[in-house]
């Protein structure tokens, strides 16, 4: 069975965000650029299945220019079997996509390569939107598991354990399905130096949105990025005495 | 002509806190605003909906099918109901975040996800980059899909409504997807995202023994209990009481910290709280510079002296 896995370029995970100074967006100049965390998850995810003799075949894909193939060389190194690159001008959001006009790309690409299971991260950590997957599993009708900490495959059907307020929650999907990856589901490889080796002999395929037989809808426009209201905090006290007289005072205990 | 449809968020059957403040983000729409109370067993859920201030119509589908809340059987309903609205809501909680994107979809518009606040009625602001950034967005979409982050509204008057109650006829099944089971952690202590004082333990309890006394603390004040994602990691809680970005968002009136050093990601999860109190033995812990009040102490000598003198 063939897994796609759909990776995104984002800000670094340790790299700290700064807005613009004109309000109109982060700065994400001359920052480092890395695969976002879960998807690596999802990367990794699928890389296990595929050595537990469970899938066949890992397929990475990422949406966006150039350079978002370094983050498809990260999922090759990782152990994904190949690449596809659907390649935009410009970054998803500068290009104004959102995670429908994405969920869309995704959808043909899904027709064309006929994939078992879609795997993905939960949410990407620059939009923070958690749609995508979702988005996908309803263009096609799929069966959704969302914000899964467990995983077990099957020729029909795929077991999910997931995330839900209050608890956990475990059904069975029937295949094809679309499975979204929280935090808890693994953590991923160290990639080591004959990995990368290995990875750049590995394809990556080119397409386009035109070569899919989409037009992407537009995402939502941003007016504005302002950055959060400061907390004014940083007060000492030294001991738990004076600690319960503030308390008192601000009438919260 | 502009109509909201807010789809209760349910927990065991009864209607979650959190439906009474997306139903305030509504309101701030200025459109009237229907209920859909969709599940099973809900007829008590169904009263009270009825009951509250401003809701017109309260639409109610009432079937097993809807018991574990599927998105896979509920967008369909919800994209069933929708002709005539202009707004769909919900809060970003397990239920809405898994919905709403699969209802957009097949709707073919976008959604906004934890809106924080209510611009105009196509104009909403929204936490990127875990909270990092706040961004404000337009669509210009036929129908707005929103998540909306509870803390971030007041909750509405529960009572002095009168909702005409519309039963959906329509079943809607999900056959590709089956329940196998679910564990939900049973505790007597206040709901963690609508609770107005949270206490949260980090890796500084050392060990699931040493979080005993985050729970000390909590029973004292009557408190919720959260927990930093090092402690879930290292076993000490169960996932559900993560307070973070990828955790649970909680904004109480008091916080209090014990053993959290403050990583950027729970610090998204807990900075819009009230009044913050860390109680740490590291200085130089980030939470102190968010904490309204810190104390550097060891916490297995703070924690009962401070349960004592409250």
């Amino acid at each position: 069975m063939k897994v796609l896995v759909p990776v995104k370029r984002v800000i670094d995970y340790n790299v700290r965000v700064r807005v613009k100074s004109d309000h109109s967006d982060v700065d994400l100049a001359n920052v480092k650029m890395a695969i976002n965390p879960f998807c690596e998850i999802a990367v990794e995810a699928a890389v296990r299945l595929r050595e537990d003799g469970k899938a066949s075949e890992v397929v990475a894909v990422s949406v966006g220019p150039k350079v978002v193939q370094e983050q498809l060389r990260t999922a090759l190194a990782m152990g994904a079997d190949r690449a596809i690159w659907i390649e935009t001008p410009e970054t998803p959001e500068t290009a104004g996509l959102g995670p429908l006009g994405i969920a869309q790309l995704l959808a043909a690409l899904v027709r064309e390569e006929q994939p078992g299971l879609v795997l993905l991260g939960k949410q990407s950590i620059d939009g923070d939107n958690n749609q995508t997957g979702q988005m996908l599993a309803g263009l096609l009708d799929y069966p959704q598991g969302t914000f899964v900490s467990g995983l077990e495959l099957g020729d029909e059907e795929v077991e999910v354990v997931r995330e839900i307020d209050g608890g956990l929650q475990t059904l069975a999907l029937r295949l094809p399905a679309v499975v979204t990856t929280d935090l808890r589901l693994n953590t991923p490889r160290f990639i080591r130096a004959p990995d990368i080796m290995k990875a750049r002999r590995k394809p990556i395929a080119h397409t386009a949105p035109e070569q899919l037989g989409v037009n992407p809808a537009p995402g939502p426009r941003t007016l504005a990025v302002h950055p959060p209201e400061p907390r004014a905090g940083g007060r000492r006290v030294e001991s738990v005495g004076e600690l319960v007289e503030h308390l008192r005072q601000a009438q919260v205990i | 002509m502009m109509r909201s449809l807010v789809i209760a968020d349910l927990d065991k059957g009864q209607l979650a806190a959190a439906t009474y403040h997306v139903i305030e983000a509504a309101r701030q729409l200025g459109a009237p605003c229907d209920l859909l109370v969709v599940g099973e067993g809900c007829a008590d859920a169904v009263t009270r909906a009825c009951a509250i201030a401003g809701i017109e119509r309260v639409l109610v589908a009432d079937d097993p099918v809807y018991a574990a809340s599927l998105a896979e059987n509920l967008a369909p309903l919800v994209v069933a109901v929708s002709a005539g609205y202009s707004h769909l809501l919900a809060a970003a909680g397990s239920v809405g975040k898994d919905l709403m994107p699969r209802v957009a979809a097949r709707l073919g518009v976008n959604q906004l996800s934890e809106v924080i606040g209510v611009e105009s009625s196509s104009r909403f602001r929204r936490p990127i980059y875990a909270g990092n950034a706040i961004a404000t967005v337009e669509s210009d979409d036929p129908v707005k899909v929103l998540t909306v982050r509870q803390t971030a509204f007041a909750a509405v008057e529960p009572r002095g409504g009168d909702a005409e109650r519309v039963e959906l006829e329509q079943v809607i099944e999900a056959p590709s997807t089956r329940l196998l089971g679910e564990q939900r952690a049973e505790s007597e202590r206040p709901e963690l995202t609508s609770a107005r004082v949270v206490v949260s333990g980090g890796r500084g309890l050392g060990s699931r023994e040493g979080f005993e006394l985050v729970y000390q603390l909590a029973d004292r004040l009557e408190a919720a209990v959260g927990a930093s994602r090092a402690a879930v990691d290292a076993g000490f809680v169960a996932n559900d009481l993560q307070v973070g970005q990828t955790g649970k968002v909680v904004a109480p009136e008091l916080y209090i910290a014990l053993g959290v050093s403050g990583a950027i990601q729970h610090l998204a999860g807990m900075k819009d709280s009230k009044v913050v109190v860390a109680i740490n033995k590291d200085p130089d812990a980030p939470i102190f510079q968010v904490a309204d009040y810190g104390l550097v102490a060891d916490l297995f000598e703070a924690v009962p002296e401070l349960i004592e003198q409250i």
